[in-house]
């Protein structure tokens, strides 16, 4: 079990340029999470790229504590049109 | 990770143009997004090789952080990382699965 705040937090020190982090808990159980991250290191990189930055920021607890992550990401620019 | 495996990943990708990293084998999957993902492999007529992370506990790990991936399975291309079995899929239907394989294709003939 985590906290998604204690993900969020991961998320701020591990991706850089980071604009909007939020973390949700799907099942109550503190290991099913989404997330939604915008960041500014995401510009120019496919999608399998930014997902891979926010993996590598999570290190050990994807697949440990936390057991499943649905990942929405997107650069400022994107997130921008989308509002 | 271990140095060893890390070199012995590098080489598997590099070695091999389509490499499927999955669970069970290309004939008898033992998951059903390995399944799924062999399938869409197979229906562009594309040569690849499989590794069977359900034989090997420390490639099934070690294939997660060498790819900052976190499920199986996983797709390389000439030694690039593709994506697991959503981004397979959606490759597959809009056509670029296909392209993407055809190119190694042309590029295995041409060099032999």
């Amino acid at each position: 079990m985590i906290e998604p705040s204690e993900i969020e937090a991961r998320i701020r020190t591990g991706v850089e340029g980071v604009e909007h982090v939020v973390v949700r808990d799907l099942t109550g159980t503190k290991d099913h999470f989404a997330a939604t991250v915008v960041a500014a290191a995401f510009e120019g990189k496919s999608r399998v790229a930014q997902h891979q930055l926010v993996y590598r920021a999570l290190g050990e607890l994807v697949g440990g504590a936390v057991h499943a992550l649905a990942l929405e990401t997107h650069t400022p620019a994107s997130w921008a049109e989308r509002a | 990770m271990d140095a060893e495996l890390k070199t012995r990943l590098e080489a598997l990708v590099r070695d091999n143009p389509i490499v499927l990293f999955m669970k069970g084998t290309k004939h008898f999957p033992q998951c059903g997004f390995s399944a799924a993902t062999v399938e869409m492999l197979r229906r562009t007529g594309a040569d690849f090789i499989t590794v069977n992370v359900l034989e090997d506990p420390a490639v099934r790990q070690g294939i997660k952080e060498f790819s900052s991936w976190p499920t199986i399975p996983q797709l390389y291309v000439r030694g690039e990382f593709i994506g697991g079995c959503d981004i397979v899929r959606e490759m597959y239907d809009s056509g670029e699965l296909q392209k993407l394989v055809d190119g190694v294709s042309v590029a295995g003939e041409a060099s032999a």
